[in-house]
C-alpha cells in the first residue's frame, strides 16, 4: 500500500534534517574553530567572511550554532530515550496487569508529574553542580510520565479487542501480551510524542541553560549562546537573533513532523496531540 | 461528591508528601556537613558537634525527617543559614511577585488563547484558519525568555512604554507594580495561549462531527447555536487538562523569565540560595512550587467533575 506523504511531514522532516546535518557537521568542521578568538573582529554583522556574524568574543556565530545545536539535540534526545524506556514500560504495564499495578502505576505517575523540568534541575545542581548532564535527567525525568501516558492510553483502547481475548485464551501471560501485541501497536503513539517531547526538549534545554543549571562553557549550546547574549541584546541584538531564530526553526520543525506524522499514521488521532505540550 | 473530593484530596496529600520525603532525602545526601560550612573551616571539632546538635543533625535520619515534616505542617520551613530569615518569610514575600506574574500570564493566554481557538475553529479550512495556526505553531516554537529579550527590545527600548526589568513593590505604587509584570506575563503568556488556541480549535472542531450535534442541527439549531449549547461544554473538558498543566509551568516558568526582567521573585531566590548553598532555603522553595504544581492538579480534577459528571465516579485516566 502506497500512502501519500502529509506536506507537514515532508517540511518538517526537510527543516529537522538540515539543522541535524549542520550539527552533526560540527563534529567534524566548523567554519571556525568555536574557541578561536578575534577580538579586532567582535561584534561584526553578516559578512562573507563570518556568514552570521561574530559575538563579543569575536567567535564566529555560524560555527557556534552548529557546535550548540548538537548540543541541544543530543540532551533532547537522551531526555526521550530516558522517558521512552522508562515511561513506556510502565504505561505498558499498567494496561495489562491493571488492578493495584495500574494503580499505583498511576500514582507514581502523578508523583512524577509534581517535578517540571526546572525543579528537578534545580535539585541536581544543589547536589552536584551545574552541568548538560543535569538537564538531561531533569527533562527525562519529566518526559517519564508523559510516555507512561499515551502508551497506557493506546494500550487501554486495544485491550478491548478481540485478538487480545484470543492471544489470552490461547494462554498467553501478560508479558507476553504486551511485548507482541500492545507494544507494536502502541509504537507509532509513542514515536509521535517522542518527536513533540524532542521539541520540548530542545525549548527545555535552552531555558535551563539560559539560568545556569544546564550546558556550561566552555561547551556551547543554543540556550547557552542565549545566556551569553543577555548582557548585551539591548546593544547588539544581532546576538540573539541567531540562536533564537535557531530554536524556533527547529522547534517548528520537529512540531510540524510530528503533527504530520500523526496524521499520516492515524488520522483518528488527530485530537491527542498536544496534551502534554504545556511544558 | 464528597467521596470523590476526598479520594481527590487524598491523592494530593499523598503526593506531596512523598514528594517532600523525596527532596528531603535528595537534598540529605548533599556531600559536606551543613555546620562545619556554616563555621567554616578553621572552627574547633568541639563547636562544629555542639552546632550540629543545635541543629539537630546528629539526631537518626527518619527523626530529622519526622520533625522537619511536622514543621512543614505547621508552616515552618526552618532557618536560612545565609539570610538570617525564617524560609517561609522570605519565600512568603517573593510569592508576592511570582504568583501575580503566574495568574497575570494565565489570564493574558486564556484572553488570546480560546478566543483565536474559536475563530479558527469557525473558519476551519479558511486562510484565516490556516494563518492563525501557522501563528500558534510559530507561538509554541519561541522560547518565553527569549521572547521576553524581545519585547524589551521593543516595548523598553524602541517605544519607551514600559520598564525593561525591575519591579516595585505592591503597597508602594500599585500600577507600577502591575507595569513591571507586563512583559514577564506577556513573555510567559505567548507560548500557553499558542497552546491553548490549538488545543481549543481541535477540541470544538471534534466536537462539530459529534453525534448530539447533529441532533440538535435535526432539531432546527444552526451549527453556530448547537455548538455555542452543547459542543463548549464537550470541548471545556480537553481545555481543563492543558489550563491545568499550564498553571503550574506558568509557575514553573517563573523561575526563568523572572531572571530576563531582574524581577526579586521565587526564581531569584532559589538561584541566589544555590550559589550560597543554602540548602534549607533551596529546600523550601522548591517545596513550595511542587505544592503549587501539586496543587494546580487538584483543583483541575475538581473543575473537571464540575464540567463533566460523568467522571464523578470513576478515575480520570
Amino acid at each position: 500500500m502506497t500512502r501519500r506523504w502529509h506536506p507537514s511531514l515532508v517540511i518538517g522532516l526537510a527543516g529537522t534534517a538540515v539543522f541535524l546535518t549542520l550539527a552533526l557537521l560540527s563534529l567534524v568542521w566548523t567554519p571556525y574553530p568555536i574557541e578561536e578568538i578575534d577580538l579586532a573582529s567582535k561584534f561584526s554583522g553578516p559578512s562573507a567572511q563570518h556568514w552570521l556574524g561574530t559575538d563579543f568574543f569575536g567567535r564566529d556565530l555560524l560555527s557556534l550554532v552548529m557546535a550548540g545545536t548538537l548540543t541541544s539535540f543530543v540532551v533532547a534526545a537522551i531526555a526521550v530515550a530516558i522517558g521512552m524506556l522508562i515511561g513506556v514500560p510502565l504505561g505498558l504495564a499498567a494496561a495489562a496487569w491493571g488492578g493495584p499495578v495500574e494503580w499505583l502505576l498511576l500514582r507514581i505517575n502523578d508523583f512524577l508529574f509534581a517535578f517540571p523540568a526546572i525543579i528537578t534541575a534545580i535539585l541536581i545542581t544543589a547536589l552536584f553542580g551545574p552541568g548538560a548532564v543535569n538537564a538531561m535527567i531533569a527533562i527525562g525525568i519529566f518526559n517519564i510520565p508523559v510516555f507512561a501516558r499515551v502508551a497506557r492510553g493506546g494500550a487501554l483502547s486495544l485491550k478491548t479487542l478481540d485478538y487480545i481475548g484470543a492471544a489470552r485464551l490461547a494462554g498467553m501471560g501478560n508479558w507476553e501480551i504486551s511485548l507482541r501485541h500492545l507494544l507494536p501497536n502502541v509504537a507509532s503513539l509513542v514515536i509521535v510524542q517522542a518527536t513533540i517531547q524532542l521539541a520540548l526538549g530542545i525549548l527545555a534545554e535552552a531555558g535551563l541553560s539560559y539560568v545556569g543549571l544546564g550546558t556550561q562553557p566552555p561547551a556551547t549550546s543554543l540556550g547557552l549562546m542565549l545566556k551569553d547574549a543577555q548582557s548585551l541584546f539591548l546593544l547588539h541584538p544581532w546576538l540573539s537573533y541567531v540562536p533564537g531564530i535557531s530554536i524556533v526553526l527547529i522547534v517548528i520543525s520537529l512540531n510540524l513532523a510530528g503533527d504530520g506524522l500523526r496524521d499520516m499514521l492515524d488520522p483518528r488521532l488527530k485530537r491527542e496531540g498536544l496534551a502534554n505540550a504545556a511544558a | 461528591m464528597l467521596l470523590f473530593f476526598l479520594r481527590r484530596f487524598l491523592g494530593f496529600a499523598v503526593t506531596l508528601a512523598a514528594a517532600a520525603a523525596a527532596v528531603f532525602l535528595l537534598l540529605d545526601r548533599l556531600p559536606g556537613d551543613p555546620a562545619q560550612f556554616i563555621l567554616g573551616i578553621n572552627a574547633s571539632p568541639d563547636t562544629v558537634a555542639a552546632l550540629r546538635s543545635q541543629l539537630g543533625l546528629d539526631l537518626p535520619l527518619w527523626q530529622r525527617f519526622g520533625d522537619w515534616f511536622l514543621a512543614l505542617l505547621h508552616g515552618d520551613l526552618g532557618q536560612s543559614y545565609t539570610q538570617s530569615a525564617p524560609v517561609a518569610a522570605l519565600i512568603g514575600e517573593r510569592l508576592w511577585v511570582t504568583l501575580p506574574l503566574a495568574a497575570v500570564a494565565m489570564i493574558l493566554s486564556m484572553a488570546v488563547g480560546l478566543p483565536i481557538g474559536m475563530l479558527a475553529a469557525r473558519r476551519r479550512g479558511s486562510w484565516l484558519d490556516t494563518g492563525l495556526m501557522l501563528l500558534a505553531q510559530m507561538g509554541i516554537a519561541v522560547p518565553n525568555f527569549w521572547f521576553g529579550m524581545l519585547l524589551v527590545l521593543l516595548f523598553s527600548i524602541t517605544l519607551r512604554w514600559l520598564p525593561p526589568g525591575g519591579f516595585t513593590p505592591w503597597q508602594e505604587d500599585f500600577w507600577a507594580a502591575l507595569r513591571g509584570l507586563a512583559l514577564p506575563s506577556l513573555a510567559l503568556a505567548l507560548p500557553q495561549a499558542a497552546i491553548l488556541a490549538r488545543v481549543m480549535r481541535t477540541a470544538l472542531v471534534d466536537v462539530q462531527g459529534a453525534d448530539f450535534i447533529r441532533t440538535a442541527r435535526a432539531k432546527g439549531m444552526t451549527l453556530g447555536e448547537a455548538v455555542w449549547r452543547h459542543g463548549v461544554r464537550n470541548a471545556l473538558v480537553p481545555i481543563l487538562t492543558i489550563l491545568g498543566l499550564q498553571f503550574a509551568f506558568l509557575i514553573a516558568g517563573t523561575v526563568v523569565v523572572e531572571n530576563v526582567f531582574y524581577l526579586p521573585g521565587l526564581g531569584r531566590l532559589i538561584f541566589t540560595a544555590i550559589s550560597e548553598r543554602d540548602l534549607v532555603l533551596v529546600r523550601g522553595a522548591v517545596i513550595i512550587l511542587i505544592a503549587a504544581v501539586t496543587a494546580s492538579m487538584f483543583v483541575v480534577d475538581l473543575l473537571y467533575a464540575a464540567v463533566d459528571p460523568r467522571l464523578r465516579g470513576g478515575g480520570r485516566s
